[in-house]
């Protein structure tokens, strides 16, 4: 991933090719101490379950995990009898910090709508950190997260992964070395809001020739780039936004796809073939289900709501068994929130498209549905190495919930972000509370 | 007068119910009402009506049987304030009569004649054990109105007779929204709101003068007047948005001083009055897991405000912003149960609460001789995983079939060499 930095910055740098990408990470884990938990229930998001297990984490990182861990002297130890734990939840799609509550105009950062194609925006730009949805997130057991632009345009910009501290900047925030995403997004959105100013795209074929002109481009700065780099000479002028797109087509930067219906995500995997990039994921999706073989084949995700439907046309499909039909399919599914009350229990959403498919007669677990929430999202966005399942060497991301996470009733109790507790429901010290609530609760406490 | 139409229209649904006998037998009753909760026990459904209810029930012959084998048994979920019927999508402003434009004051704006009972919205729901929703206007996009109008309690079992109550409350919103409806202040809101109530009350008293025009102007039209009759007679509620303690405060006092049947909707702030709420007896409509402060006006949402308005004993009922997820109001409860509500409270704020706060008073209540509306549960309702196995309105069990269960059907199977325009709905 540091790589993928290094080459990014290459484009407008060759004179120090060890120069630090812009804006880089300067997230630093909260001090931990070695810790163990005993006796949970562990689902591990490779689709396994331990039963009276325990799970190791020393210096940020799952060390051991099974049902014989030595405990090293001086660790601490959480008894977790009768609890459930978790790899730390990921959501693929947020909009906190770009929508943040309050949702006034002066708040309103993630659509640049000025243009159908923006990739020159990096949605980090616009990041609030004090949104007070990190902290409600956080106690849903959420330990990173992607943030990307709105759907408004055909191309809306980078989106950015975001391990889920509480910090006073975006940087502070950013998932080390996780590539950046591109926001792309089809249908009625793009030409909505462009169409209904008379302009272009005003209809689904518009939109598509909006992104094969828009790649036709990134292609040819691409080769004059390379040009460059093998022949030297003038450099090119920089110019943002085909840089985004060019850094898509070395493979730098994930795809994802707003997209609903099934016809139009198999127009999209063609406009991806015929440019010869990768869309690591579809979102919203709401008609997955009747494309699964296609999403299996192609190696794309899908990130779904569990149940939201009907609110436009494209929506009008979507089925509680969207889900697990993907999975059944065999290929990779997600469920995410797009919305800062969803994603504080998106533990209850998987729940729910796991009944739904059990009901449906496909036969899924509860390990095989985590799954749906941890490390299906960290794939699709590049970090599965890192995070997404408890696994030796990986951050110790981790969440212990006081019961069955499939339960309603069950919340998150502690969640740990690289090691560190980052959040105790029965700490108020250990509940972080964002500036913007201090003073305006009348509450105690500033936890919503 | 206008109860007595839906009281007639109650009377001919039990006759068009028809013959059906349904006896439910070794199942866990929530009934809400009288009996409480009745372990291992029995329903029998004749004619529409449920007949007997306890653990002593006779089994009429020819009556089909359903074995319980421990399920529970709940009165149907109630949205206490939905677009089921008056929206078919948002999208689409063609299927979208849940809102009128134009005019800030729309007291007489009647949801009723525009309800329609076969939308794919209805079936979606009610196979998910919805049974019964306040098709409610809403403010207009925009340029909210102060006044959104009235709306119709009806039943999501068929496309006849739906209707149990029209113009069963009068929707009202203040706050932000009220605000932007009267050229910016919450002042302007309410003087509006007064000043129509006090020309209401001069309507009222001289009738005879206004038709023949020897009376002042009035700053609303006559049919406005007339629907808010029956807000100053108590005849039906003023329903109004208010978020903000301090908007709770002000429409309190207006409603002191103008005795009128108040229940808050929204109130995101409205623990922070728990008590004065309980001493007015006013009831709160709530979405329980809005925590955020997603506007000024609810900077004290917390997904303690549930537990802490009935800990003072004040009525709650729940609502949910998408009626095309009303099913998911069941999920809302159970959450303010993890967030310490008891769990029968939560059962009956998607239930019995609803009916209370509407003064329909047979709504969402299990008792013997009330037109059977209830929902078998694979499990606890509350709990995320559950199902609704068999789900009975007025009597009648509906077909646990909609729209999204013929497209699950149909794309099933994958590998099924025909194309899925020929996979019919199976029989």
């Amino acid at each position: 991933m540091l790589v993928a930095a290094v080459t990014l910055t290459g484009c407008s740098s060759t004179t120090d090719e060890e120069a630090e990408p812009p804006f880089a990470s300067t997230y630093a884990p909260l001090p931990s101490t070695t810790t163990v938990i005993r006796d949970a229930t562990i689902l591990t998001g490779t689709g396994e379950r331990l039963d009276n297990a325990h799970l190791l984490m020393g210096d940020g990182q799952v060390r051991a995990i099974g049902e014989r861990v030595r405990v090293p002297r001086g660790a601490t130890v959480i008894d977790a009898a009768g609890k459930w734990v978790t790899p730390g939840i990921i959501d693929a799609h947020s909009h906190l910090g770009l929508y943040p509550s309050p949702d006034v105009a002066a708040h309103s950062d993630g659509n640049e709508i000025s243009a159908p194609v923006t990739a020159e925006v990096w949605g980090e730009h616009s990041i609030w950190p004090q949104d007070p949805g990190f902290a409600a997130a956080l106690a849903g057991g959420i330990t990173s997260l992607h943030v990307l632009p709105g759907s408004a345009n055909l191309i809306g910009g980078r989106g950015v992964v975001l391990k889920n501290v509480a910090a006073r900047t975006m940087q502070a925030m950013k998932f080390p070395g996780a590539p950046h995403t591109l926001k792309m997004a089809c249908g009625e959105n793009p030409k909505r809001v462009y169409g209904g100013r008379g302009g272009a795209p005003s209809t689904r074929m518009g939109n598509v020739a909006g992104y094969r002109q828009a790649w036709a481009r990134a292609q040819s700065y691409q080769r004059k780039w390379d040009n460059y780099t093998e022949n030297g000479g003038e450099p090119p002028d920089r110019d943002l936004q085909l840089e985004t797109l060019a850094e898509v087509l070395r493979g730098n930067i994930t795809v994802h796809n707003h997209c609903y219906r099934a016809d139009e995500m198999a127009v999209m995997l063609d406009v991806a073939k015929e440019f010869d990039y990768r869309v690591s994921a579809f979102h919203h999706a709401t008609e997955a289900y009747k494309i699964g073989d296609l999403l299996a084949a192609s190696g794309t995700c899908a990130a779904m709501w569990a149940d939201w439907w009907g609110f436009k046309v494209e929506a009008y499909d979507a089925i509680r068994e969207n889900v697990a039909l993907v999975e059944k399919a065999g290929a990779c599914a997600i469920v995410h929130s797009d919305s800062d009350i969803g994603i504080q229990r998106l533990n209850q959403e998987a729940a729910k498209a796991m009944a739904a498919g059990q009901r449906a007669g496909i036969g899924i677990a509860p390990e095989q549905a985590i799954t749906w929430i941890t490390l299906n999202p960290a794939k699709s966005l590049g970090i599965e190495g890192q995070t997404g399942s408890l696994e030796v060497g990986k951050m110790a991301d981790v969440v212990v919930w006081d019961g069955d996470p499939f339960s309603v009733y069950t919340r998150a109790e502690q969640v740990y972000i690289d090691g560190a507790l980052a959040y105790d429901r029965n700490d108020p010290a250990l509940q972080p509370v964002s500036d913007f609530s201090l003073g305006t609760r009348d509450d105690t406490g500033g936890q919503p | 007068m206008r109860f007595l139409k839906g009281i007639a229209l109650a009377a001919a649904l039990v006759t068009a119910a028809g013959a059906e006998t349904i006896v439910i037998t070794d199942v866990t009753i929530h009934t809400l009402g009288r009996h409480g909760t009745i372990e291992s026990g029995s329903l029998l459904i004749e004619d529409g009506v449920l007949s007997a209810i306890g653990d002593d029930v006779e089994i009429p012959v020819g009556a089909e049987l359903i074995s319980g084998g421990g399920r529970v048994v709940t009165p149907g979920i109630v949205d206490s304030y939905s677009y089921l019927g008056i929206r078919e999508i948002g999208g689409v402003e063609q299927t979208v009569d849940d809102r009128q434009t134009g005019d800030r004051f729309t007291a007489a704006f009647d949801v009723s004649p525009a309800i329609n009972p076969r939308s794919t919205l209805i079936p979606i729901n009610r196979v998910e054990g919805v049974t019964h929703a306040m098709a409610a206007p809403r403010p207009a996009y925009g340029e909210a109105n102060l006044v959104s109008g009235l709306g119709t309690l009806m039943h999501l079992g068929g496309d006849k007779d739906f209707r149990v109550r029209e113009r069963a409350a009068l929707f009202v919103r203040l706050g932000e929204g009220g605000a932007g409806s009267t050229h910016g202040s919450r002042a302007a809101a309410m003087l509006a709101l007064r000043e129509a109530i006090e020309d209401a009350r001069d309507y009222d008293r001289h009738r005879g003068a206004y038709a023949e025009g020897r009376r002042r102007d009035y700053s609303v039209g006559r049919m406005d007047l007339e629907a808010l009759q029956w807000v100053l007679d108590r005849e039906i509620p003023l329903v109004v948005t208010a978020n903000r303690a301090s908007d709770i405060e002000t429409v309190l006092e207006l409603a002191e001083q103008e005795d009128l049947w108040l229940v808050i909707l929204g109130g995101a702030e409205a623990w922070m009055l728990a008590d004065r709420l309980e001493k007015a007896n006013v009831a709160v409509i709530l979405n329980p897991i809005a925590n955020l402060p997603e506007r000024f006006e609810s900077l004290n949402a917390t997904l303690a405000s549930a537990a802490r308005l009935h800990e003072a004993g004040v009525e709650i009922a729940f609502s949910i912003n998408d009626s095309h997820n009303a099913r998911n109001l069941r999920q809302l409860a159970g959450n303010a149960v993890a967030n310490g509500l008891p769990w029968i409270e939560a059962l009956r704020a998607i239930t019995a609460a609803p009916g209370r706060i509407y003064g329909i008073d047979d709504l969402g209540v299990l008792e013997a001789g009330q037109p059977a509306n209830l929902v078998v549960w694979s499990g606890d309702p509350l709990e995320v995983t559950t199902a609704a196995e068999r789900v009975i309105i007025d009597g009648r069990a509906v077909p646990m079939r909609s729209r999204q269960t013929l497209l699950r059907d149909r794309y099933l199977d994958l590998d099924d060499p025909r194309p899925p325009a020929y996979r019919g709905p199976v029989e």
